[in-house]
């Protein structure tokens, strides 16, 4: 009974809806509801046929492996750094942080100031060293500055956990460890680390999701919603089709892809990754 | 508690003072439209000033975003039996507007059962056809009308001491000038729209089956031939020479360059006129858009672009009345005129081009002229515009082929079977939705 208003809430807003995407999946409509027809699996057929695909679908899972790793990396090392800040600590967390609170339209905006091929300031830092970015002209650079941009945008988050992290670990542990071992890299690698793994766990699933679906907004500004050949993520993919093209069936179809690829992404997680990971 | 009910019925009183003050005995439309900034300034005048002509009808036009955002609210609304009583739909969105029988009421027959006399012949040439059934019966309304215009700087053009090129084969002979001159000579900003669709028109070229698809979307396919393939081939080589720029699929990535005065010229829209002039500070004319000589039976004239207005069905009789009150009166000569000076769309009807010249309009701007000029150019059998549904998907298509074309990932020949093959995949999965 005490758990009745949640799975209400599960129901409406998540069981409903996914029921709905698989089954307009399995339905050619047309976009103002006239009628639909059951096409059976000939918008899946469809959509992995198509000639962009594959190429969507590499492009996100290069991009998630970059994001993923490059905002993980650039958080610990300056939660580790920031660890040992002991004067204007404060300051200098905050410093860090404050790119947690903007939104990612807003980062994407920023982003796009910054590459914008005519006026912006890191395209013409690049030119000094030969290297002519051209954002939304050439598949690379853009994908360059989708990812700078998003990780620019994580960091902060990843950071105020690996700190809060890190401070949990405690002091007699650390204490102990300079005794038995003078290089403070190992002391990281075979102590703090491996202390450090549950919080790195959650935060890798936290961080792939949202290299997979919380960069729409980032992907969306950069592209100017016009993507032309430039790089898109299946999750915007799902948008164009859907949104701007009105094609619903085959929107759902993608979404219901992606459905199935998170669920197996997750069950992997947990099978493999967290049973090396040691809960204190 | 207490608090929400003072809410809900301070939202009541507003409501009922709002009907009751905005609305006395006149009937009230909505009208669902896509322009920002200074247009929708001259959108909603337009609104006040119609509200102001008569009593019996009040419109309230809405801003709804971007073409693609407008369209897809007008649908979602549809299916919730709230559509607005006029949407604004861009010339991609036509086919699955036209398409949806029953989504909409034709403007021609809203007229008549108004009881408004309607002859397609009062409208321009490449105007009448585009929002038309097979038959030539007039579905959406045209708006915002505006054709493809070569714009060029001309002090760049003395400084190389050329002249604006009619073809491109004049352009590939002034260009090389052009560029030693220092200047970028062309960009464009709308690859689908004018090197593919209004480049058929300019060559009267078949661009689908079926009549360019207005015959029904059962078995439309789409047609490249040669002439397009070798128009890419020749872009592509003008990119590497450094005769052509192309700064990405967004319309004012590669009109700031011309603006800057970098390009010497650019291909964009009628309608940007009154926008550049305002902006830049080099003498400027335009021209039309260049054609091959070498293409047996080219330099036909354009279709449209820009959007239409239709008139949604499910709405009260009296409310479609109103609406055809109301397009009776934006066709009217005074206000296409008005809405042609203060944008630079092109007036639709011949009396309202008529008025403009007799006003002096093209003599205290010749450039104004040019896209409606060029929309009367004499058509041929395949100008008359194309009607292909999931169009706003295959633009997509053509702009990620040709963006990889330019970029070099790809040839001209495997991009056009990409176009060919996703594109006609669309539309066969369009039939299907219309089918039924």
């Amino acid at each position: 009974m005490l758990l009745l208003p949640q799975l209400v809430i599960v129901t409406v807003f998540f069981l409903w809806p996914a029921a709905e995407a698989v089954q307009s999946s399995f339905y050619l409509e047309d976009p103002f509801g006239f009628g639909a027809t059951f096409v059976g699996f000939d918008n899946f057929v469809d959509t992995v046929t198509s000639t962009d695909y594959g190429r969507v679908a590499r492009f996100t899972a290069v991009f998630t492996f970059f994001v993923t790793f490059l905002s993980l990396g650039i958080a610990l090392l300056l939660a580790v750094k920031a660890d040992k800040v002991l004067r204007g600590g404060s300051s200098y967390k905050t410093l860090l942080m404050w790119v947690y609170a903007v939104a990612p339209p807003v980062a994407g905006l920023i982003g796009v100031m910054l590459f914008d091929q005519h006026v912006g300031p890191i395209v013409e830092f690049f030119a000094l060293f030969g290297w002519e970015m051209q954002i939304g002209v050439d598949y690379f650079d853009t994908s360059f500055a989708m990812t700078v941009t998003a990780v620019w945008k994580q960091v902060p988050v990843n950071f105020i956990f690996f700190l809060s992290g890190l401070q949990g670990i405690s002091k007699s542990v650390q204490e102990a460890a300079s005794i038995d071992c003078r290089s403070s890299f190992r002391r990281f690698w075979t102590v703090t680390f491996p202390l450090l793994a549950p919080t790195g766990f959650f935060l890798l699933i936290i961080n792939i999701t949202y290299a997979f679906f919380d960069t729409f907004g980032i992907v969306d500004i950069i592209v100017k919603q016009e993507p032309g050949n430039n790089p898109v993520t299946l999750v915007y993919k799902v948008f164009l089709d859907g949104f701007r093209g009105n094609d619903l069936g085959g929107s759902s179809a993608q979404s219901v892809i992606l459905m199935v690829l998170v669920f197996i992404l997750t069950v992997v997680q947990f099978r493999l990754i967290e049973r090396r990971v040691h809960y204190t | 508690m207490a608090y929400r009910k003072t809410v809900a019925s301070l939202v009541a009183a507003a409501a009922l003072l709002g009907t009751s003050s905005a609305s006395y005995a006149a009937t009230e439309i909505s009208w669902w439209f896509a322009h920002g900034g200074h247009l929708g300034e001259v959108v909603n005048q337009i609104g006040e000033n119609y509200n102001a002509s008569q009593d019996a009808c009040q419109i309230t036009p809405v801003f709804k975003g971007t073409y693609e955002e407008t369209l897809t609210s007008g649908i979602a609304a549809f299916r919730a039996g709230e559509q607005p009583n006029i949407l604004q739909v861009f010339d991609a969105g036509a086919a699955t507007i036209i398409g949806a029988k029953g989504a909409v009421v034709p403007a021609q027959d809203i007229l008549e059962n108004a009881g408004v006399e309607f002859n397609s012949e009062d409208y321009i040439e490449g105007v009448r056809n585009f929002y038309a059934d097979s038959e030539g019966k007039m579905i959406g309304m045209p708006f915002n009308s505006s054709t493809p215009i070569l714009y060029v700087n001309e002090e760049a053009l003395e400084k190389a001491g050329v002249e604006a090129p009619k073809t491109w084969e004049d352009f590939q002979e002034i260009a090389p000038k052009l560029k030693e001159a220092g200047y970028v000579p062309l960009a464009q900003s709308h690859l689908p729209w004018i090197f593919t669709e209004n480049f058929k028109s300019r060559h009267n070229l078949q661009f689908a089956t079926n009549n360019n698809g207005f015959d029904g979307a059962e078995g439309t396919q789409q047609v490249f031939g040669e002439p397009i393939k070798n128009h890419f081939t020749a872009v592509k080589g003008w990119l590497d020479d450094g005769l052509f720029g192309y700064y990405g699929t967004g319309w004012g990535d590669n009109q700031t360059p011309f603006n800057e005065g970098k390009v010497a010229m650019w291909l964009g829209s009628s309608g940007s006129f009154g926008g550049i002039q305002k902006t830049v500070e080099f003498p400027f004319s335009a021209t039309y858009l260049p054609y091959w000589d070498a293409v047996e039976g080219a330099g036909t004239g354009t279709f449209i672009g820009g959007g239409a207005l239709f008139a949604m069905a499910g709405k009260p009789e009296e409310e479609n009345k109103c609406v055809a009150s109301f397009f009776e009166y934006l066709t009217s000569p005074e206000v296409q005129y008005m809405w042609h000076r203060e944008t630079g769309y092109v007036p639709i009807t011949n009396a309202a081009y008529d008025l403009a010249k007799k006003d002096g309009h093209y003599d205290r701007n010749p450039a104004a002229e040019v896209g409606i000029k060029q929309l009367t150019l004499p058509g041929g059998e395949w100008t008359k515009g194309y009607r292909m549904g999931f169009y706003g998907q295959i633009r997509d298509i053509m702009n990620r082929e040709y963006g990889r074309i330019l970029a070099g990932e790809t040839t001209v020949e495997d991009a056009f079977k990409n176009i060919e093959a996703d594109g006609n995949k669309l539309l066969e999965r369009f039939a299907k939705t219309t089918s039924n």
